[in-house]
């Protein structure tokens, strides 16, 4: 028995070296293994536990692996018959109740967290209510108490907790921030998933669609941006605010008839694409061209981005269904007005 | 021509592991493909359509038309011996098995040629696998050749099951089985109860691509979730199919290099029919992101975490097996010795996976594609390897060399690890699963290298193990009966090849391990348990070839039975389901001609039973 605790002593500094190397990895907006939320936080730590668990059953099975393969191989001139041996009953009944230890230890606080993570908010009323709706290959989010719509930027005030309903307009999607929370799926109406998160600190997650969706799936991003209750109320203001058109009354002429059929800017437009309101202050254009500023390392400015997309949308994700600008007879000079246009297009509220 | 209607199930082993290995290759290919894009980020190497057919053939290759045909492969070959029958129950429709098979794994592969491979992900989950997302023939060839090699895979376990429950030699009672046939018994029985499923599954999906029918369609009344489930419930206990047979490997080669009988036998059979129910009851563990709700989570949550109860039985067990013995370390036994801890690491990341609210970061990422690439690869290939060393010499009288074997081992088991260790952190440090390519700067680029390089490595071992088979088929077929000299089964105590009729005089078993035991009492061969005599044989016959290729012509018919081929001979022939009715006329005409036409096979006679093994 003392030898077992001297071993297990020997064991314990070893997890926490492990413990250090896990949390070393990756980026703080994007690793399971930086939880900033108290919902990955629950989460990671059924991880580290099972991962506990499961290093010490490894390290238990290795080293009887090890002594066996040295001890017992079969030296020169060795040619007397082992001992047929049949079986130990002792023995297996202890290699069967020992998992099964292991099992119940790692059932009761996954059963725990299961319930606890399992809450339906959607009634609360001082939690934000976002309805997600994914679409190939764009997030769409809806705050009913507010009456916003915007995409690709999830806004959220740090502290609440934000219930999200969560839908799909076509193919199955999943709904993932790792530093935040696990995945949901989003499945079309008729079986609609709800859950939760908040997020305490400012800053910018980034968010990942989990479930192949077609081909433009790698690109299917988006980003949570987490502001004080200050900034968001003055965000939902400005995203309430009457929509800016291009000054060149040709120029708002074409971006009314051609993009607005299907976008929306402030009042005006449709909700079939991604809504445009301030969309030249958001994190990316597309949710997967970055624009610069912090966090950002490969971001290129707004303008030159937005210009990529207007351009030739195919290429940046390809099987998009936004048809090419150019195809809707604009011209060049057109394209690249709009492109400024928008690009200048920003929301005053941090 | 002999090879094409020969119902021997010797040869049948030999066209299965020849196809098998065909496919695996196109697989591995596709791997490679796979790992050459992700080895950095935002490469443009293939397009995001083509790298959605990569994966999705990739996946759907390696499991229905690689692996589980070269465990069909050492089943055939090994499991008549280990019981001491002459052949399989049913040897014409074993044959009909491998060609369903083969013509169902080459429908899905014309695929690449005939204008889209299937992208929707191997488990095609609707309605991006619907017509309306998924507009090429793609997924078509994916539900009918699935279809096709699915039947062949049935067949083949209900097959297994009436030999082993039938045709033991006198004496193997089920607890003296060699632990290869329980696991085969095992699996057959899993194969029976799961493929159903699948099948299902797969009509419902192309009734309602070619039919326009609603079951998956949330607009007509249908439902997408139906269909996870629907392939989940033959997907999970899929899992298992192919891990016992590897199971069974396992239990007889370190046996036979320890140099002692497998410690806990009957602990270990009891652990094998628990782990196949189990394999059953867990199928929502791949859906805890789909939103099943709390309580179906929790309760699929501890079912699942209680398949490491019987795993680890099996694991002590293997390892108390060695303990005392003689170990000696053939390129064998080192695939099985490499498997034990390379399994137990796939295990534990399966109990981690297990903990619904653990996987809802773990899903769908690169974690879960390290875990059963631990499970499948290091698991299932490996004893593959391991199996195939050992059985070799019985199956084509010649030892593979022990040289390249070893370096086979190592190249492979290094890559191996290289590969899927790293995958572990991409995923839990963001990277999503199936993606086509990925940003920069997200910590993703070296370990992304590293797992491509591993790739590479075990592209080399693949490699390695071609150029041993080549090599050791140019020697003399000079292997004895027992080439390793501690052959504990029945399969053993005959010549290497069998003769055509495996063994001239059924063999008495008087125990576990029953050539051994026969061994330790002095003898060099079994104790016959009938005197010699004529041995009945089944004729050869090419309609199984006949009746598959059939299925084969009715398949393509009905997926092409909308398309409009701007020539109206061609569409009249199409769109009139004459081509269907002409493949479904083939193949109902061989089994008439097979039920009319009385055959009563042959006899071979004592004088012409030479003990000399005939060649496959
Ligand atoms: C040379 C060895 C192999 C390599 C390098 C390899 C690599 C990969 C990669 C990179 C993926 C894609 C992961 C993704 O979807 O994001 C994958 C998926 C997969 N592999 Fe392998 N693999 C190998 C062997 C195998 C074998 C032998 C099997 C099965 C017997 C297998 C079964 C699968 C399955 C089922 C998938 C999932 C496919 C899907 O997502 O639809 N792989 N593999
Ligand atoms: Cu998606």
């Amino acid at each position: 028995m003392m030898k077992q605790w001297q071993v297990a002593k020997r064991i314990l500094p070893l997890l926490a070296v492990f413990s250090l190397l896990l949390s070393a990895c990756g980026r703080e907006d994007l690793s399971v293994m930086k939880p900033q939320g108290p919902v990955a936080q629950g989460q990671y730590d059924l991880m580290k536990l099972s991962i506990t668990i499961m290093i010490v059953v490894l390290i238990i099975v290795f080293a009887i692996a090890a002594y066996v393969l040295i001890r017992f191989r079969r030296r020169a001139g060795q040619n007397e018959v082992p001992e047929q041996v049949e079986g130990n009953f002792k023995l297996e009944v202890i290699w069967t109740a020992i998992p099964l230890l292991l099992v119940i230890v790692l059932a009761v606080p996954t059963v725990k967290t299961i319930f606890a993570q399992g809450e339906d908010l959607s009634n609360d009323k001082n939690a934000v209510q976002v309805k997600v709706t994914s679409h190939q290959y764009w997030w769409e989010f809806t705050y009913p108490q507010y009456d916003v719509t915007t995409a690709q930027d999830l806004i959220i005030p740090t502290g609440k907790k934000i219930a999200f309903e969560l839908k799909t307009a076509d193919v199955l999607h999943s709904f993932w921030v790792p530093s935040l929370a696990g995945k949901m799926d989003t499945n079309p109406d008729g079986t609609l998933n709800k859950f939760s998160f908040s997020a305490p600190n400012e800053g910018v997650y980034r968010g990942k669609c989990a479930e192949l969706c077609g081909r433009s799936h790698a690109f299917m991003e988006f980003k949570v941006k987490a502001v004080s209750q200050e900034s968001f109320d003055k965000w939902v203001n400005e995203m309430k605010a009457p929509a800016v058109l291009p000054e060149d009354t040709q120029l708002a002429e074409k971006f009314k008839t051609n993009c607005l059929s299907c976008h929306a800017v402030g009042d005006q437009g449709g909700p079939v694409a991604p809504n445009l309101t301030g969309i030249g202050g958001k994190q990316s254009v597309a949710g997967i061209l970055l624009n610069q500023g912090e966090g950002q390392e490969d971001g290129n400015p707004v303008l030159d981005n937005m210009k990529e997309w207007l351009h030739d949308p195919q290429s940046v994700k390809p099987g998009n269904t936004m048809p090419n600008p150019k195809d809707l007879g604009l011209t060049d000079e057109e394209i690249d007005g709009i492109a400024e246009y928008l690009a200048n297009y920003k929301l005053d509220y941090e | 021509m002999d090879w094409i209607t020969t119902v021997d199930h010797k040869k049948i082993a030999v066209l299965y592991l020849i196809a098998g290995g065909f496919f695996f290759g196109i697989g591995g290919i596709e791997a490679i493909l796979i790992r050459i894009q992700l080895m950095k980020p935002m490469n443009n190497f293939v397009s995001a359509q083509v790298f959605n057919e990569l994966i999705t053939m990739h996946g759907t290759t390696m499991i229905f038309l690689g692996v589980m045909p070269i465990i069909f492969a050492v089943m055939n070959a090994v499991v008549p011996l280990q019981i001491g029958a002459r052949d399989v129950a049913f040897p014409f429709v074993n044959a009909l098995g491998f060609w369903t098979f083969l013509f169902g794994g080459l429908l899905l592969n014309l695929s690449w040629l005939m204008g889209g491979a299937p992208d929707a992900g191997w488990t095609s989950y609707t309605p991006l696998s619907g017509s309306e997302y998924s507009g090429t023939h793609g997924v078509d060839f994916y539900t009918i050749g699935l279809q096709i090699a699915g039947l062949g895979t049935l067949i083949g376990g209900i097959n297994f099951l009436a030999t082993i429950i039938t045709m033991r030699a006198p004496g193997m009672s089920y607890m003296r089985m060699p632990m290869f046939t329980w696991t085969t018994f095992i699996t057959s029985a899993i194969i029976l109860f799961a493929f159903p499923a699948i099948t299902v599954g797969l009509v419902l999906l192309t009734f309602d691509r070619i039919l326009g029918a609603n079951f998956f369609d949330v607009a007509g009344g249908g439902n997408p979730v139906l269909w996870q489930h629907i392939f989940w419930i033959f997907g999970h206990p899929e899992v298992y199919i192919l891990i016992l047979p590897a199971f069974g490997i396992i239990s007889e080669v370190i046996p036979t290099f320890a140099r002692k009988r497998l410690f806990g036998y009957s602990s270990m059979v009891f652990a094998t029919i628990l782990i196949a129910f189990l394999g059953f009851m867990v199928w929502a563990h791949h859906m805890f992101t789909t939103g099943l709700g709390t309580v179906a989570n929790a309760l699929f949550s501890i079912s699942t975490m209680l398949i490491a109860v019987p795993t680890g039985i099996k694991i002590f067990n293997w390892l108390f097996t060695m303990w005392g013995g003689q170990i000696r370390f053939t390129a064998a036994n080192l695939f099985a010795v490499g498997f034990v801890p390379t399994f137990v690491m796939g295990g534990v990341t399966g109990v981690m996976l297990a903990s619904a609210p653990a996987d809802f970061q773990f899903h769908d990422t690169y974690f879960v594609v390290a875990h059963f690439h631990y499970v499948i690869v290091g698991g299932l290939v490996l004893g593959l390897f391991s199996g195939l060393h050992y059985w070799w010499p019985k199956m084509f009288g010649r030892v593979l060399s022990e040289t390249l074997g070893k370096w086979t081992f190592w190249t492979f088991m290094i890559g191996f690890q290289l590969t899927f260790f790293v995958q572990h952190f991409l995923g839990l440090m963001g990277m999503q699963r199936r993606i086509v390519t990925y940003l920069p700067n997200q910590d993703f680029d070296l370990l992304n290298l590293v797992s491509s390089v591993g790739a590479f490595l075990m592209g080399v071992g693949v490699i390695l193990f071609l150029v041993n088979i080549v090599i050791t088929t140019r020697k003399p077929a000079d292997a004895p009966n027992d080439p390793w000299e501690d052959g504990r089964t029945l399969e053993w105590s005959i010549p290497s090849p069998p003769p055509e009729y495996n063994f001239k005089q059924t063999p008495l078993v008087r125990g576990i391990d029953a050539y051994w035991k026969e061994k330790m009492a002095g003898h060099t061969e079994m104790t016959p348990a009938e005197p010699v005599g004529s041995i009945h044989m089944p004729s050869a016959t090419p309609l199984p070839f006949v009746m598959s290729v059939g299925i084969f012509i009715a398949g393509l018919g009905l997926m092409f039975s909308k398309d409009d081929f701007g020539n109206a001979f061609m569409n009249g022939l199409f769109n009139n389901y004459i081509v269907v009715i002409i493949g479904l006329l083939i193949t109902f005409g061989a089994m008439a001609l097979r039920s009319l036409y009385d055959d009563h096979g042959w006899h071979i006679e004592p004088e012409d039973q030479d003990e000399k093994g005939v060649r496959t």
